[in-house]
This record gives structure tokens, C-alpha cells and sequence, in this order.
């Protein structure tokens, strides 16, 4: 049994010390909103937060974890009112939506860093996030319409 | 059910929380029993299985799309998939406008397997081809219409008086005297009168829904993580599957050793299915840890030695043993090119493609003794019942199909290759069984776009003007293998050049069909993609040998065709044709097809032999649009597919075995690599065209037609990447 820190509760999981996040989250606690892309960190579809930076689930192993805080999408926020959240419904940014999850949670680590993104650091936080259906266009607008929504006094 | 429950033993559970795992209960909670069958509601978290949630009043069928219950709640039933495109929010905008009732309150439900649901353009309950809207058109907003008629009717039989009377609006219905009933009060009764054979529909004019944008209905469970995609259906006591199949298609098991993956922890069963052997384990990380303990001997099979110089050499010889077999012809194009001013010939060559859908390929089967459950994210819901009834040994009316969303379609779901295995290891085991390819599965066992070798054969008159075009396309057939009953001999892979835009005296379309040994499937914009590449490459070569403009010689072609005229010219117009900025080129390429009009120009640079694409200018003409902020999605969504097809996209086979296996040898197009994408959307009256594979086809020769400019270099295979440019 090892005892995680997923989305500010603590939950006893019994799998082997080497399964992947991934596949505890969406396996053994039934938190499905972690998606399987490659398996390698590669696709971004599986990243969560790993004590509030965005990590590839999918090669993080359970032994890994004692003492860190993970978050899920499903912890972004109870009611879809996350800033990212709310600019990706405005925007309408999902197609397929299943490497959204993955797409919201980068966009959000990037945000609790830099709260006023360039283009440049959209570049470079979202790289690896592969969206299959081309959904970037609207992601990026979702990311800075997500800044302004963050911004005292810009909220509309 | 106890034997259902062994495999709950052990599971997680977090503090202080009722058990996570969703369950069966649970899972049937969140759907309705409506028309008779079981029917999947999709996550849409404002709606699942909240108590008071609408839907969970009984509701009543007014036809085969909808549903309404005694408390109002609307349910549309959509017998197409969604797999990206759009079509829980369309099509249920098309059954909307003519119900009259608030579009943002509607439920969506994925439709059963049915006659009802069958796409008379594609002969069969399958998404694909891109008419979903075009197919609904007519269809849902009668639906709509006939259940607004019925509801008056209710109504007008209630208060004794003329139907004429009452008027619908927002989910009620109203009189002049200033009553007003509910649907939710009147659907029962509606629902006991005869259907009206004829209804009238709104004219364009009086569309309040049809052409404007609302939000998509599956957004929000989009960004919660709360959709539901096939990985992610949970049944109680589901155990799960892997399976190793053999790295080259075609093979089988020769001897197979699985002492030590099943002495493995939480493996239940291994079993050899014809389609590879399956791995059934508590978790899916056992059966995957176990799948790789497996000891195969593989036997090869034909395919053991294949690799790509094999393959381009079989189409190679084809291709020169016969001119092929004609599909279409007019005047006399070989005699035409031989007493020509000038003639051309080019061939190019399209590689095998990859599907590369973000959710690996899956199916959750529970078979009991009476029947099958099958949880699945397909584009063909019969074909995916009969694959599972043969499987399960049961008549295909015994299996349930419950379709999900669909995490990417792009056509490798119209396969149901990945079902049976599924439904053997839930046979087998008496539980229900959720069966997950890996990435490596699902890029190595894929159904590719088919190689082709595209020869054409042109000639200008003295003038420069286009006398004769000939194409001879030699490929393996999808068809083929897809559908054997189909014997019409010209395959899927010519479909675009049957509807050659351009005019021309002299014109021929010839196809020599050669297998490979390779599974070949349709891939997003089957035959548009490949032939417009020819097509468009040849317009641009042509051009430039008659020493014009290559948008002046297209809408010379063009002339009497002012859609297609009036996307090329708007296309010039906003991307700068004929003033590019200092240091980017552009090129131009046009398609029709799916009853829609596009022009793209792309503007690139080439730096010391590398090729940059900095924007691709789009403009379309799809008809009437639905829901034009979904239009404008799919273009984006299209050029980004054709973009990674074009720059990168290509699978390579050595040694019987596919050499691509994950994203870091497949290459896809990432956010920082994007170019600036500007759609330009039409305003139409013609009837609504496709728009979901459409935007695919004109980017890779845009691209190549920009690099011909910019560096007098003609690209006649793909990708770019083999050449050494990106």
C-alpha cells in the first residue's frame, strides 16, 4: 500500500511501487479525466500537477510520489470555474476533447507561473501537449484570454 | 451477481469516500431507458446522474431522435459520432430550430445501433464521408417539425381548439388566449397521435438557431475531465485487457509460452484470439507488465521481408504493366498530348499514413449468456453489433452497443479490428472486459492511407491553354477489403478526380488497383487529400509551363463555376497573391469536394534549405453553415492534419514491420510549430456541404506550389521531410 496526495486528499493505493500515476489515478481511483496517449511522455495527455508543476503522469511511478501533492483535472476546480476553464468554454477550444485534459492542465501550471504569458512562453509550455484535431489556434487565444480573466480589474 | 465481484478485491478506496470505482449501478443510473433499449447518456455533467436531473423523468418518444420527459427535459439522440467534429451540437441545432425549445438546456444521447440511424449516403449507420449534416439536413429538421406539430396538436385537443391557434416557443406551447402547457405536459399525448406526413420547414429567412454559433453541447464535460471516452468506461468487476499481436500484419502465433505472465500479479486469464493474445489482468498495468513477459515464436508470414522499396517497386511495376482501367473519359486526351504544343508528365507518389487518433484504439465488452454489452468509440455502430455478435456467439439484436465519444475518428474507427478480442476475453472470462491497445499497438497495427503513384499526362495548346489532363492512379484498394460485396471496381482512392473541377476538352482517369500485403483503411479526406496533391501540383506545373499566373490559369479552368472562382479569388485577395512580404512565397491550391469549395494559400521561406510555412490563408464556400464557429474549427483542425501529413507524415515498413511506433517517429505538428491559420467562411445558399475532412487536401500542395516559387524546386513526393526540407 503507498499513501498519495491526489487533489488534497490522501488515498491509500494498493499497486506496485512501478505503476505509473497514470494508471493509478484512472485505474484505481476511477479518475479517467488523466488520459493514455503514448506511454512516454510524449503527448502530453496524461499531465497533471506534481506539486503544482505539470508533469507526464504516464512515467511518473507510484514511488515517486511519498510526500508530493498530485492534482488532476478533476481537482482544477469543483465546478469548472478554474480561469483556463472558463476561457476554454468561452472559447469553445475542444474538439474530440481527449487531449484537453492534459491541454487545461499545462495551461494552468503555466499560468500560476507566469500570469501574463507571451506567445514565447505559450510556446514553450504547451509544446508538449499534441492536440491531433488542431485545436492550438484556440488554445493559445484560451491562454490569454485566461491571463485577462486573472487580471485584477480586466475581468469581464 | 457474486462472480462478478471477484475482481473487486483490493481496490482503492480513498479516505473517508464511498468506493471511486463508478460502478454498474452507477453506470446505469446515468442512462435512460428509452424506445426500448439502453441507452448511453454522455457525460454531460450539467445533466449525469445528478438527482433531479432532467432525464431522469420518464420520458416519451416522439421519433427516433428525441425524447421528451414529463418534467420538459429534452433528449436529442445522435446517430452519429462524435469524434471532434461537432456533430452533438449540429445536428441536434437542426432538430432544434424547427422543435422550438432553449438549445443550450438539450441532453444528448448516442443513439443505438439501428435502421433508423442509417446515412443513405453511406449505406449504413456510419459517420464518415463528411455528409453527417448534409444527411440530417432534411431528415432532423422534419424530426423537429413533425414533434412541434404533435405538441400543437396535444395542445389544441386539450383546450378544444383549432391547432392554428397555438404557436410553440421555448418549450411551450401557447394560444391566443394566453394559456400556455409545457411539452414536458403535453409530450405523452403528443405522442399517442399520428404522426403529420407533411410539414413545412422554415425558410432560411426564419432561422433563430440554424447559422448562428451557440456553444458546442459537450464542451463542458470536456475541460472537467468528465467526457466519457471509450478508456474510460468503468463497469463493476471489469478486468482489463492487452494483447500482443504480431509486429508484422499478416502473421500468427507459432508457439506461444505464457507460464511466466501468468504467474504474474493480478493476471486472471491469457488467451490466444485470432486477432493476438489477450492478456486479462485486475489492472491494466498487470496485463501490460504481463503482455511483455509473454514468450512468442512469431510466424511471419508473407509480409516478412515487405519494406518500402518492395512496396513502391510492386505500384511501380502495376503502374507500367497497364495504363489501368478507365473510370472516366472524355474526348480523346492520348491522342490530344501526342499532337500537342506541349505536353507534361509527372508522377507522384503519396506515402502510407498513419490514423495516430490521441485515444488509442479500445473496446469494454460484457458478455453474459444472453446477451453482449459493448462499449465502444466507433464510427459504425452495425458493423461494430454483427463484429461483436459474431464474436459472442449471440444474433446481432442480442448486442447492445453504447457508443462514446470518440477521442479522434479521422476514419480508423470505421474499423472494428480491435472488437472481437474484447468481446473473446469477456466470453471467456464472464466478466466484463475493457481491452486498451498501446500507443506502439495502435500505431503498428493500423489500417493506412494507401500508398499511391499518381501519373499525369498533360498538353497546352499553342496558347497555354489546358488541352488534355490524364491521371493513371495505381494503389491498393480500400474498398476492397472494407466492403467485398462492393464490386464496383473503382476504388474510394479516385473519388476526387471522378469530379474533376476543371475544364478541360480532353480528360482521363484510369486506375490500376495492386495490393501491398498491408491493411489500408480511409484516412481523413480519403481520396482528396492524395489526388488534390496531384492534381494541384499538376495545375501549378502547367502554369508555369504556359508561362501564366498559377491563379490566373486555374480560374481560366474555372470560369464558369463562380463558387469556385469566388474562393480562389478571395483567397488571393486576403493573403497577399501577387505582393508577397519580403522574403515569404506563396502558393495557391483549390479542391471541391464534399459538396464545398476551398482555396488555401500558403505563404512560407526557405532559409539555407529549410523550408518555414508562416501562415496558410483559407477561404470556404461549405453552403449553408449550421453552426459557422464549427466550420471555422474544422478548417483549422483540417490544415493542422494536412500539415503534419505534408511536413512529416509517412510510414515506413522494414522487415515486415512498421518503423513508426510513437509520436517521437510519427511526427505530428505542435503548438510552436503552428502557422498563422486565417479562415475566411462564405455565406452560401447551397444546400450544407462537408466540412470535416475538406480543409486537409489543398495544404500540401499549397505548400509545394509556395516552394516552387520561392526556390524553383518541384516536390512530386511527399513528405517534405524526405527531401531534406523540414
Amino acid at each position: 500500500m503507498a499513501l498519495i496526495s491526489v487533489n488534497d486528499r490522501a488515498i491509500d493505493v494498493d499497486a506496485t511501487p512501478d505503476t505509473p500515476l497514470l494508471w493509478v489515478l484512472r485505474d484505481h481511483l476511477a479518475m479517467t479525466g488523466t488520459k493514455y496517449g503514448c506511454g512516454v511522455a510524449l503527448c502530453g495527455a496524461c499531465t497533471v500537477h506534481v506539486d503544482g508543476t505539470a508533469m507526464r503522469s504516464c512515467v511518473l511511478p507510484l514511488r515517486a510520489l511519498a510526500g508530493r501533492r498530485v492534482t488532476t483535472i478533476e481537482g482544477l476546480s469543483v465546478d469548472r470555474s478554474h480561469v483556463v476553464q472558463r476561457a476554454w468554454i468561452e472559447l469553445d477550444v475542444p474538439q474530440c476533447g481527449y487531449c484537453q485534459s492534459g491541454q487545461i492542465m499545462s495551461a494552468a501550471a503555466l499560468l500560476a507561473v507566469k500570469p501574463a504569458p507571451s506567445d514565447a512562453d505559450i510556446d514553450a509550455a504547451m509544446a508538449g501537449n499534441l492536440c491531433r484535431c488542431g485545436t492550438y489556434p484556440r488554445i493559445r487565444k484560451a491562454i490569454h484570454r485566461a491571463a485577462e480573466l486573472l487580471a485584477p480589474g480586466r475581468e469581464t | 451477481m457474486p462472480t462478478r465481484d471477484r475482481a473487486r478485491a483490493k481496490r482503492a478506496t480513498p479516505r473517508n469516500e464511498a468506493p471511486a470505482d463508478t460502478g454498474r449501478r452507477d453506470f446505469c443510473s446515468r442512462t435512460a431507458r428509452l424506445g426500448g433499449g439502453l441507452l448511453l447518456a454522455m457525460t454531460v455533467p450539467a445533466f449525469a446522474g445528478r438527482p433531479g436531473a432532467p432525464g431522469v423523468a420518464t420520458p416519451t418518444e416522439l421519433n427516433a431522435w428525441l425524447q421528451i420527459a414529463t418534467d420538459g427535459s429534452i433528449t436529442v439522440l445522435v446517430d452519429r459520432s462524435e469524434m471532434g467534429q461537432g456533430v452533438y451540437t449540429a445536428l441536434p441545432m437542426l432538430l432544434a430550430e424547427e422543435l422550438e425549445v432553449d438549445f443550450t438546456t438539450i441532453r444528448i444521447v448516442a443513439a443505438p445501433a439501428g435502421d433508423a440511424y442509417v446515412n443513405a449516403g453511406n449505406g449504413g449507420q456510419i459517420t464518415g464521408t463528411s455528409n453527417s449534416v448534409s444527411d440530417a439536413w432534411e431528415r432532423l429538421r422534419t424530426a423537429g417539425a413533425q414533434a412541434r406539430t404533435l405538441l400543437i396538436a396535444a395542445a389544441a385537443d386539450k383546450w378544444r381548439i383549432a391547432p392554428e391557434r397555438c404557436r410553440a416557443n421555448r418549450g411551450r406551447i401557447e394560444n391566443d388566449r394566453g394559456q400556455s402547457l409545457s411539452y414536458g405536459q403535453l409530450a405523452q399525448a403528443a405522442a399517442k397521435l399520428e404522426v403529420p406526413k407533411e410539414v413545412k420547414l422554415k425558410s432560411k429567412a426564419d432561422f433563430t438557431l440554424i447559422g448562428t454559433s451557440p456553444r458546442r453541447l459537450d464542451t463542458p464535460s470536456k475541460v472537467d475531465g468528465s467526457a466519457e471516452f471509450g478508456l474510460d468506461v468503468r463497469l463493476q468487476g471489469m478486468l482489463y485487457a492487452a494483447i500482443a499481436q504480431c509486429p508484422v500484419q499478416g502473421g500468427r502465433v507459432q508457439s506461444l509460452d505464457s507460464r511466466a505472465a501468468e504467474a504474474m500479479p493480478g493476471v486472471r486469464r491469457v488467451l490466444e484470439t485470432p486477432g493476438g493474445v489477450v492478456v486479462v489482468a485486475e489492472h491494466f498495468w498487470q496485463a501490460l507488465k504481463a503482455r511483455d513477459a509473454l514468450k512468442i515464436v512469431w510466424d511471419e508470414g508473407a509480409n516478412a521481408s515487405l519494406d518500402n522499396g518492395a512496396i513502391r517497386a510492386l505500384l511501380d511495376r502495376a503502374a507500367a504493366a497497364n495504363r489501368g482501367l478507365v473510370a472516366k473519359q472524355a474526348g480523346d486526351p492520348a491522342a490530344a498530348i501526342k499532337s500537342a504544343a506541349k505536353s507534361f508528365a509527372a508522377v507522384y507518389e503519396l506515402p502510407m499514413l498513419a490514423h495516430a487518433t490521441m485515444e488509442p484504439m479500445n473496446c469494454t465488452a460484457d458478455v453474459r449468456a444472453e446477451r453482449c454489452d459493448l462499449y465502444v468509440g466507433t464510427q459504425v455502430q452495425q458493423l461494430a453489433q454483427a463484429t461483436a455478435a459474431e464474436a459472442a456467439g449471440l444474433p446481432p439484436a442480442r448486442v447492445n452497443v453504447y457508443t462514446t465519444l470518440l477521442g479522434g475518428g479521422f476514419g480508423r474507427r470505421l474499423e472494428v479490428d480491435f472488437i472481437p478480442a474484447a468481446v473473446l476475453a469477456s466470453k471467456a472470462l464472464g466478466v466484463p472486459v475493457k481491452l486498451v491497445w498501446t500507443r506502439e499497438d495502435d500505431m503498428t497495427q493500423d489500417y493506412y492511407r494507401p500508398p499511391a503513384r499518381e501519373e499525369i499526362r498533360a498538353a497546352l495548346d499553342a496558347h497555354g491553354k489546358l488541352l488534355a489532363w490524364q491521371l493513371h492512379i495505381t494503389s491498393p484498394s480500400i474498398t476492397a477489403r472494407f466492403d467485398p460485396s462492393n464490386k464496383d471496381p473503382f476504388d474510394s482512392v479516385i473519388e476526387y478526380v471522378q469530379n474533376y473541377p476543371y475544364a478541360v476538352p480532353n480528360f482521363g482517369l484510369s486506375y490500376t488497383r495492386r495490393e501491398i500485403g498491408i491493411n489500408v483503411g480511409y484516412l481523413r479526406s480519403v481520396s482528396h487529400a492524395p489526388n488534390c496533391f496531384a492534381v494541384e501540383s499538376s495545375l501549378d506545373e502547367l502554369a508555369a509551363a504556359a508561362n501564366k499566373n498559377p491563379l490566373d490559369f486555374r480560374l481560366e479552368l474555372l470560369v464558369s463555376k463562380p463558387r469556385h472562382t469566388n474562393v480562389l479569388k478571395l483567397a488571393a485577395e486576403r493573403s497577399g497573391w501577387g505582393h508577397p512580404r519580403p522574403g515569404r512565397h506563396l502558393g495557391i491550391a483549390f479542391m471541391e469536394g464534399y459538396t464545398s469549395v476551398i482555396a488555401q494559400v500558403a505563404e512560407i521561406s526557405v532559409k539555407d534549405g529549410a523550408l518555414a510555412v508562416h501562415r496558410i490563408t483559407c477561404v470556404v464556400d461549405c453552403g449553408q453553415m449550421v453552426n459557422p464557429r464549427i466550420v471555422e474549427s474544422q478548417m483549422e483542425s483540417g490544415i493542422v492534419f494536412g500539415l503534419s501529413a505534408a511536413l512529416w507524415g509517412g510510414i515506413t515498413i522494414g522487415a515486415g514491420r512498421v518503423r513508426e511506433t510513437n509520436f517521437n517517429t510519427y511526427r505530428l505538428l505542435r503548438a510552436n510549430e503552428m502557422p498563422e491559420i486565417d479562415v475566411l467562411l462564405v455565406a452560401s445558399d447551397a444546400l450544407p456541404g462537408g466540412i470535416g475532412e475538406l480543409a486537409v487536401g489543398p495544404v500540401a500542395p499549397a505548400i509545394c506550389n509556395a516552394l516552387y516559387t520561392a526556390a524553383g524546386k518541384r516536390v512530386r513526393s511527399l513528405p517534405l521531410s524526405v527531401h531534406g526540407l523540414v
